[in-house]
């Protein structure tokens, strides 16, 4: 027999699987891991632009809490990202990637627009208001649900469909800015019609009205049938079936109801913040609010904090490129650090490295 | 088998998280010598065995190759050291033939030549007496040719080592025979063979000496001549247990489900049942016997309503009302709300039965949960029912919130059988259901499955363990490629009647349109 080597010699490291670690452990890692990321971004920032690593942290925070001001805007912010990403969840929790959400509330925020343009001047402001919900739950659930439809019929890809939707939604607000701007200007001014009322504070509505979406959903999808159904079509179709769960139906219907969702936080955008619509208004937050839900492991009690998070995550790093004068792509590459870093750190949970004995670190983490 | 060691284990350990999968296993093989790796599901054979062939690597311990102390970290490791390993599961390329699976990945000296390989694959077939043609594709093959050009792929690459897991589990005890001629012929050849098994009286007949395993741990090796079954069981179990089988008398015998020419095409065009008939009666168990994928799955599916036949009648016969219902072409809830108490325990349990991730009460909700109006799931009386469960049929674990992926194979069946015994179905199927457990569990299962036939269900039992069937049956169905072939009075026939049954349209299918079908 061939002997290549006749040394033995131990792999310096290998992987072990651990047993289940409590939660206080896993939660300590998970912050260590957001806090190795932040003094990772500080070192970047110091290597970037010789800015104070201190500074840089502190101007973190003060994107978000710096005034009172700025900490009304961060939980305006959170509250819109935290509906749209409460819309995802009942899809997600099916196992259905719909990653429509930029979609589906870009074309609720349109209906919204029309009917405050089309019907501004015919009624008093609380039937508008009535209407211009029903208009943007309405037309975002069908379309969430066209995608669900395509699925349960011809079984295509639902990832690909509810992406492409997206893009129609763009291609369809764009028509109606050019119909709608006699100039050809595009940029629609904001409309004086369809505001939704002030209670204490400009945002304090958007904010009492997503949270209270937030319980509803919680309960819908914990405690109800129908949101029993789902768990188990998601967990494994199969079971569904041996059960007699019509899966079909039960996409179709979880479909209405994420697309509706995004219908909500479509109106809440145009009805309490925009009065407006341009096919930025979304903004990428459809796509954010995948990794929202995400994080929180489909919780939507979670969700309150992750939507926080990357939130905060957001704002601060502007603050900082405004602050240090580094450039406006700077925020996206703090939050992409620090997803990484979280991501990252998930492997450490499950899964732990076994150093060679004889080496003298022998330490395990 | 003479005294020069081949492969040595010393004080091998691997842990997955704090479980121990293995813990400080000595073990010792001879060249020329069949040892048999005895022990009961979760006791670490296999990962025992992953650890030789490079797939896991030990956490402590070392191994030892014709004396030499070596270093397995892959697949690739273990053939260099003369390690080959053929698993439960395939690992083909359907579409290549069994010479281009075999010289798939091995390192040749020389340019890739099809026409060597072929004569090589040959000449080894013929040393050790297999049948196979190197030029066959894969997917024209039976399972037996498949597991025959897995050996070869080992043997092509100069295993003297060879470890087989469980390799009678797909085959009919005609086959198993044939296989076990091989393995003495490569026994005389003075390869070294581990076996994995838990047939005891495979590893009487097979193997040299027997290594036991309990709970990760080495228990003892001994010699095949001087041992019994009974003592090996109790050592595989740490006690002494029961192997007997009560089967009562049926009693009230009456036609309950009347299967009629019962035939389903799956999505791939290819008949999976054809002209199916056979009636299943109250206070009976009817085994169903039969090569694994034969067409067991898709008739209880069909029976539970999940697979929609193309032709025949399923008719129930109500003993409560005394009507009949067809139940073909009506799914799972029309079935339950047509009065019909049918139970079924399928073979896949954490991915058809069961949600793994979900715990025991949800999982008792999935029979009952669309039970009254109200929008809200009842988890109330789920939750007595999984107490219930628990206490009944001692299952371990820590509480009714646990998930039921984190249970032992056992307990998720006892979870599962429990539940769709709760219902107490006229009619009950359970597939395979001894799959995986170990001895008491299993005995718990056949206990239940016969105090429902007492209690006057309709019992369908789809078996694999032949002896089982025999001993716990009171008629027995044979299928072969989705035809019945036989049905058997189960107290008089016998394991080699079944056997042939089992491959009884494999001999003639010269002019079975079917099988051509099928091969298309």
């Amino acid at each position: 027999m061939k002997t290549t080597n006749t040394a033995v010699r131990e792999p310096l490291f290998h992987v072990v699987k651990r047993d289940a670690m409590p939660l206080w452990k896993s939660m300590l890692i998970r912050v260590i891991a957001v806090v190795a990321a932040l003094l990772f971004c500080a070192l970047l920032s110091v290597l970037l632009v010789h800015a104070n690593p201190f500074e840089f942290i502190e101007t973190m925070f003060k994107g978000s809490f710096g005034s009172s001001r700025r900490l009304w805007r961060f939980a305006k912010d959170a509250a819109v990202l935290l509906c749209i990403s409460l819309a995802i969840t009942p899809a997600f929790r099916m196992r259905f990637w719909n990653i429509g959400a930029e979609g589906q509330t870009l074309i609720g925020a349109l209906s919204a627009v029309a009917v405050m343009i089309y019907l501004g001047d015919k009624v008093s402001n609380g039937v508008l208001l009535v209407l211009m919900f029903a208009a943007s739950v309405t037309v975002g659930a069908i379309w969430g649900c066209i995608p669900a439809v395509f699925k349960a019929k011809w079984n295509t890809n639902e990832t690909l469909f509810t992406l492409m939707m997206n893009y129609v939604a763009t291609g369809l607000v764009a028509y109606f800015l050019l119909l709608w701007t006699p100039s050809g200007s595009s940029v629609l001014g904001e409309l004086q019609v369809g505001h939704l009322p002030t209670v204490g504070h400009n945002y304090l509505l958007l904010i009492l009205a997503v949270l209270v979406l937030t319980a509803l959903l919680y309960i819908y999808l914990q405690y109800t049938k129908q949101g029993y159904e789902i768990s188990v079509v998601g967990e494994s179709e199969n079971t569904a079936r041996y059960i007699g769960i019509n899966v079909n139906r039960v996409i179709i219907r979880t479909m209405l109801i994420s697309g509706a969702i995004c219908g909500v936080a479509g109106f809440l955008i145009v009805g309490a913040l925009d009065h407006s619509i341009a096919e930025t208004t979304v903004g990428g937050m459809g796509f954010t609010a995948i990794m929202v839900s995400w994080m929180a492991k489909f919780n939507p009690l979670v969700m309150i904090g992750t939507s926080a998070f990357v939130t905060f995550l957001e704002q601060g790093a502007a603050q900082v490129s405004t602050n240090f004068d580094i450039d406006s792509s700077f925020p996206s590459m703090v939050v992409g650090i620090v997803l990484f870093f979280i991501i990252g750190c998930e492997f450490f949970i499950g899964y732990k490295l076994k150093f060679r004995q004889t080496a003298k670190n022998g330490g395990e983490s | 088998m003479n005294n020069q060691v081949a492969l040595e284990l010393n004080k091998v350990s691997k842990y997955f998280g704090s479980l121990a999968a293995n813990k400080d296993v000595d073990l010792t093989v001879y060249r020329g010598e069949i040892l048999s790796i005895l022990g009961e599901n979760g006791c670490g054979k296999t990962t025992l065995m992953n650890m030789i062939a490079g797939i896991y690597y030990p956490d402590h311990g070392t191994i030892s190759v014709n004396g030499q102390e070596v270093v397995i970290r892959s697949p690739k490791d273990a053939f260099r050291h003369g390690i080959g390993m053929i698993h439960q599961h395939f690992k083909l390329v359907d579409l290549f033939t069994a010479a281009e699976n075999i010289v798939l990945g091995a390192k040749g000296d020389k340019r890739y030549n099809l026409k060597d390989v072929n004569r090589r694959v040959e000449e080894i077939a013929n040393k050790y007496g297999f049948h196979v043609d190197p030029k066959k594709k894969i997917y024209e093959m039976s399972v037996s040719e498949k597991q025959t050009v897995e050996i070869l792929k080992v043997l092509y690459r100069g295993a003297d080592i060879l470890i087989l897991d469980e390799p009678s589990a797909v085959l009919t005890p005609q086959e198993t025979d044939r296989l076990f001629d091989i393995l003495r012929r490569m026994r005389e050849d003075g390869k070294s063979i581990l076996i994995i098994t838990h047939k005891l009286h495979e590893v009487m007949s097979i193997s040299d000496r027997v290594a036991v395993l309990r709970k990760g741990e080495h228990i003892a090796t001994v010699e095949t001549a001087s041992t019994s079954p009974a003592e090996l069981t109790e050592m595989m179990v740490g006690k002494k247990v029961e192997l007997n089988i009560d089967r009562p008398e049926p009693k009230n015998v009456s036609d309950r489900l009347e299967v009629k020419g019962l035939s389903l095409v799956n999505t791939d065009g290819i008949k999976v049942l054809d002209d199916i008939t056979f009636t299943a009666r109250s206070g009976e168990i009817l085994g169903i016997a039969g090569i694994a994928g034969s067409g067991q799955k898709e008739l209880l599916e069909s029976i539970a309503g999940l697979q929609h036949p193309a032709q025949g009648e399923i008719v129930y016969h109500n003993p409560k009302t005394g009507t009949s219902e067809n139940l073909r072409d009506k799914d799972p809830v029309s079935i339950r709300e047509l009065g019909v108490r049918l139970s079924f325990v399928p073979e896949d349990r954490l991915g058809m039965g069961l949600v793994g991730n979900m715990d025991i009460i949800d999982n008792m909700m999935l029979r009952s949960y669309r039970k009254g109006h109200s929008m809200f799931v009842d988890r109330k009386k789920p939750k007595d029912l999984a107490n219930k469960i628990v206490e009944e049929l001692e299952v371990a674990t820590t509480s009714t919130h646990t998930p039921v992926r984190r249970l032992s194979g056992g307990n998720v069946q006892k979870v599962l059988v429990g539940r769709e015994i709760a219902s107490s179905p006229t009619v009950l199927m359970a597939a395979y259901p001894v799959r995986g457990l170990d001895i008491n569990s299993s005995y718990t299962i056949y206990g239940l499955l016969t105090k429902q036939k007492e209690s006057g269900t309709a019992v369908i039992f789809v078996g694999e363990d032949l002896d089982v069937l025999v001993e716990i049956c009171d008629r027995i169905l044979v299928i072969c490629a989705g035809r019945v072939t036989g049905i058997l009075d189960a107290r008089t026939t016998t394991k080699e009647e079944i056997g042939l049954l089992m491959t009884k349209t494999e001999r003639d299918t010269e002019t079975d349109p079917d099988m051509k079908e099928a091969s298309r």
